[in-house]
């Protein structure tokens, strides 16, 4: 039988492998262009990201933040809402662990501490949320408008709080002070020395966890349910019951909370202290995720370990090969972006004729 | 005298839909031609090929005897062809000097064209006393003088033949008349209107040729002056198909649903319900007939909580429906399900279904907080059972509940929101349209459907403009148009011509 459209299996493995490949076809042919061998290019980066247990480490490191910013553009983009605010409330939510654990770090047990800042960084990223939800359920503000006003709003919100109130006095670093050892995450590798001295922690497990409460929220619940509806047609869900206004909001404010979480792992788990800048475009590489992995928690993991494998990997590389600069992997996390998100679609009529050819022979 | 537009046998099929077969027709130059027809009748097919909108697939069109190809409405503009739509094209925060010039700026400076286009537009004006200043800003200006700015953008670009699409619809009877007035005048310039409606009085009072039109075909032509809004009536509707489908005899029960004075008014303030008062008893089927546009969606949507009335009350099994406690109808919908109103909107993809949800999926659409387990979570074992037996109950096509409801047929995605709501054991139904785009095929199949509900007792209120189906339906018929009930006749007093009349806004006396 001819089908007009392509199986799941093919739209939500092939294409997106298939981009990736192109993505990175446009990558190698850069770095020849710069006078390195792609090959030993991919190997170093390979070998650098995943198969040294450190490097392993790192790259889940990184993506325990990502899983968290691109679960966080995911459940709005379900909603059918772009958040692009992702970067600046997690930003917001590292100013409420901080806070959370300037006030409390000497008093509280890690038992408290941890809790305590993972609720302050979701509430923070939610409130930070809040707005941009509340204007475009009430009063129809498109959210990628306002999302992006808030990034630089939060941005300089920040500045001005850490330059002019958290820097301990005497001190030139614009960052916070660091906290107590109580407020520290603890890292996995007390219970797998393999794993080497890095800064992977609990926050990892967390990040999984919040997955497979997603994916279960997502295909098994009556308020996910509703909530792809709508995205996917506010008319229809408005006829289905569903309180469109209010599950707008709640959405944001979900999106936000995941956001702000990200926070934990990038501060509690390495720095321990806020400083300046911190989410360095976790935020915005949650929506290359959220996109590439279509929304889809095993799509959002892998998605989230390939980028923490290029960050990785591509600090590795351009540390061996001087003629690469450290900015390559921004460069092919924009072709991902490119091949993922804004060219989706590209191969999808070259794979059904495929299909179509092979069925009919 | 070579007539002003001529149609020859002309031909459009969209997919499966023939929107317009054969049609052929002349228009005289210098006259007032009026084209009527239900809705779906093939005349906005027809004015649109006219404008270049449509390419017909086969078939000429003769502009002033010349055989023309008209493929943009540019080109249709350069023949001198204007259209009013029933929507306006107008930018509501130009003035309306700077909306009859857009498009025809002529040039980077507009100071120098504005000047002259103002004093052209003041002539005009005056010569055939359109009442509308230049310089006024459209959202300022009501509905009528909006129309009247439509009008004038169609003598400014020398419009010759001036086609208005139900012009009528969203006027008051003063501004009707004050419309009428502005086309006798065109009439005596020697211009020729094409006037589309379905409202049967402005054909008699203005017209001098009629050409009606059903199921895309050519139903009639005749000169006004030779007909009488009964017989043109008749040929608008056509005679019904024979045959009934079984029911039980008609015993109402208890009165489930009592509306009284229900208003409603848009933000401009025009009125798209007025005093409506309708009863709904247990085991009858009450139809609401009418052309499309007179307030039946919006009737529809407010007895399923979709949309606030402005005013009135609706009782619903003895209890008042709670409109006046709420500003907005966010989460109402699912209130009136609760109390038990089911629903089949008239537009399926828009309101009915998710496209891009699994048929499955769709089942439990609007209940899908019943249909949950203990731990809160759907009961997948519980849907799919269901879902198995409704696509087995009702017949739906493949019976595949994996699959994108988007791609089955829009008379199984039909038969699938029908199961989905007569599941559902509801004690009032609103039915709109349920057959529309849906397979011939179906259509008896939805209808057999619809009477075993009213056969069990379940109140049934329906919107449908085909009339075809309000008599296989209908145990009582409730006619309107202009959002006013024009009239009220049980099914044995059925009668196309009266009922034709009355939805061309004819009241009863």
């Amino acid at each position: 039988m001819k089908t007009t459209e392509l199986p799941r299996w093919a739209s939500g493995f092939v294409l997106p492998v298939l981009n990736l490949l192109s993505a990175l076809l446009v990558a190698a042919l850069v770095i020849h262009l710069l006078g390195e061998s792609p090959v030993e290019s991919l190997q170093i980066l390979i070998n650098s990201a995943v198969i040294n247990p450190e490097g392993l480490s790192y790259t889940l490191f990184y993506a325990s933040t990502f899983i968290f910013t691109g679960l966080a553009v995911s459940v709005a983009m379900k909603a059918g809402l772009f958040n692009i605010g992702a970067e600046g409330q997690m930003y917001l939510g590292g100013l409420g662990l901080t806070l959370a654990m300037l006030s409390f770090d000497a008093t509280l047990s890690p038992w408290l501490l941890i809790p305590l800042a993972m609720v302050a960084s979701a509430v923070f990223g939610a409130g930070w949320a809040f707005l941009p939800g509340y204007l475009q359920a009430k009063r129809g503000s498109h959210v990628v408008v306002t999302t992006i006003m808030f990034n630089f709003i939060a941005a300089n919100l920040m500045n001005w709080l850490i330059v002019g109130f958290l820097i301990p006095e005497g001190d030139q670093n614009p960052a916070s002070r660091t906290f107590s050892e109580a407020a520290a995450m603890p890292r996995l590798v007390d219970w797998f020395p393999a794993l080497g001295d890095t800064p992977l922690n609990i926050s990892f497990l967390f990040a999984i966890i919040a997955l497979v409460i997603y994916g279960v929220v997502m295909s098994r619940s009556s308020w996910g349910y509703k909530l792809q509806a709508t995205g996917l047609n506010q008319h229809a869900a408005h006829y289905a019951g569903v309180r469109i206004s209010r599950m707008i909001i709640v959405a944001m404010l979900i999106s936000g909370a995941l956001a702000g979480l990200a926070a934990v792992n990038s501060i509690m788990g390495s720095t321990h202290y806020l400083s300046l800048n911190f989410p360095a475009g976790a935020g915005f590489i949650g929506i290359a995720i959220a996109l590439m992995g279509r929304q889809n928690p095993v799509g959002i993991f892998l998605s989230a370990v390939l980028f923490g494998a290029l960050i990785q990997g591509g600090f590795d590389l351009s540390l061996e090969k001087p003629n690469i600069p450290q900015e390559t992997f921004i460069f092919i996390q924009g072709l991902i972006i490119l091949f993922c998100g804004a060219m989706e679609n590209m191969y999808a009529p070259a794979v059904l004729k495929l299909i179509n050819a092979t069925r009919k022979g | 005298m070579q007539p002003a537009v001529e149609f020859r046998n002309i031909s459009k099929a969209f997919g499966a839909v023939q929107a317009n077969a054969d049609v052929s027709f002349s228009i005289a130059k210098g006259s007032i031609h009026g084209v009527i027809g239900e809705n779906g009748a093939g005349k906005s097919t027809l004015m649109s090929i006219l404008y270049g909108y449509y390419n017909a697939d086969s078939g000429q069109l003769l502009i002033n005897g010349e055989e023309r190809q008209i493929r943009t409405s540019l080109e249709a503009i350069s023949m001198g062809i204007g259209m009013v739509h029933q929507h306006f094209m107008l930018v509501e925060n130009m003035t309306v000097l700077d909306n009859v010039m857009l498009g025809t700026e002529g040039g980077f400076k507009l100071a120098a064209k504005r000047k002259e286009t103002e004093s052209r537009l003041r002539e005009i004006c005056a010569k055939y006393r359109l009442d509308v200043d230049p310089l006024a800003t459209i959202h300022d200006l009501s509905v009528g003088a909006q129309q009247r700015v439509e009008i004038l953008k169609q003598i400014y670009r020398s419009a010759e033949i001036l086609i208005l699409d139900e012009p009528t619809a969203v006027l008051t009877a003063q501004e009707t008349a004050s419309l009428f007035e502005i086309l006798r005048l065109f009439k005596e310039q020697g211009k020729t209107i094409i006037l589309i409606t379905h409202k049967l009085g402005e054909i008699m009072e203005i017209t001098d040729q009629v050409t009606v039109m059903r199921a895309g075909r050519v139903a009639g032509a005749v000169a006004t002056r030779d007909t009488s809004k009964e017989q043109l009536a008749n040929m608008m509707v056509g005679r019904p198909i024979e045959g009934n489908l079984p029911r039980k005899p008609f015993s109402p029960g208890a009165p489930v649903l009592k509306v009284s004075g229900l208003q409603l008014q848009d933000k401009q303030g025009v009125k798209l319900l007025s005093d409506i008062d309708l009863t709904v008893r247990a085991g009858e089927i009450v139809a609401i007939a009418g052309v499309s546009g007179n307030g039946q969606s919006e009737l529809m949507e407010i007895l399923s909580g979709m949309r606030l009335p402005s005013s009135g009350k609706v009782e619903f099994l003895g209890e008042e429906l709670p409109y006046a406690r709420r500003s907005n109808a966010d989460g109402l919908p699912a209130e009136f399900r609760e109390r038990g109103i089911g629903h089949v909107p008239e537009d399926r993809l828009r309101d009915g279904v998710i496209k891009d949800f699994s048929v499955m999926q769709n089942t439990v659409f609007g209940y899908q907080d019943r249909v949950k387990n203990k731990a809160d979570l759907f009961d997948f074992k519980a849907i799919a059972d269901r879902c198995a037996h409704l696509l087995e109950a009702f017949d739906v096509r493949p019976k595949n509940p994996d699959l994108r409801i988007g791609l089955l047929s829009g008379g199984n995605q039909q038969k699938v929101v029908i199961a989905r709501e007569v599941s559902a054991a509801p004690k009032l139904m609103l039915v709109g349209q349920p057959t529309r785009g849906v397979d011939i095929g179906t259509i008896e199949s939805i209808h057999t459907q619809l009477l075993r509900l009213r056969d069990e007792g379940v109140a049934i209120l329906l919107v449908s403009t085909e009339l075809e189906e309000v008599r296989a339906l209908a145990d009582r018929i409730v006619v309107v148009s202009g959002g006013r009930v024009t009239g009220e006749l049980n099914i044995d007093e059925f009668d196309t011509t009266r009922i034709g009349l009355l939805m061309g806004g004819m009241h009863k006396h």
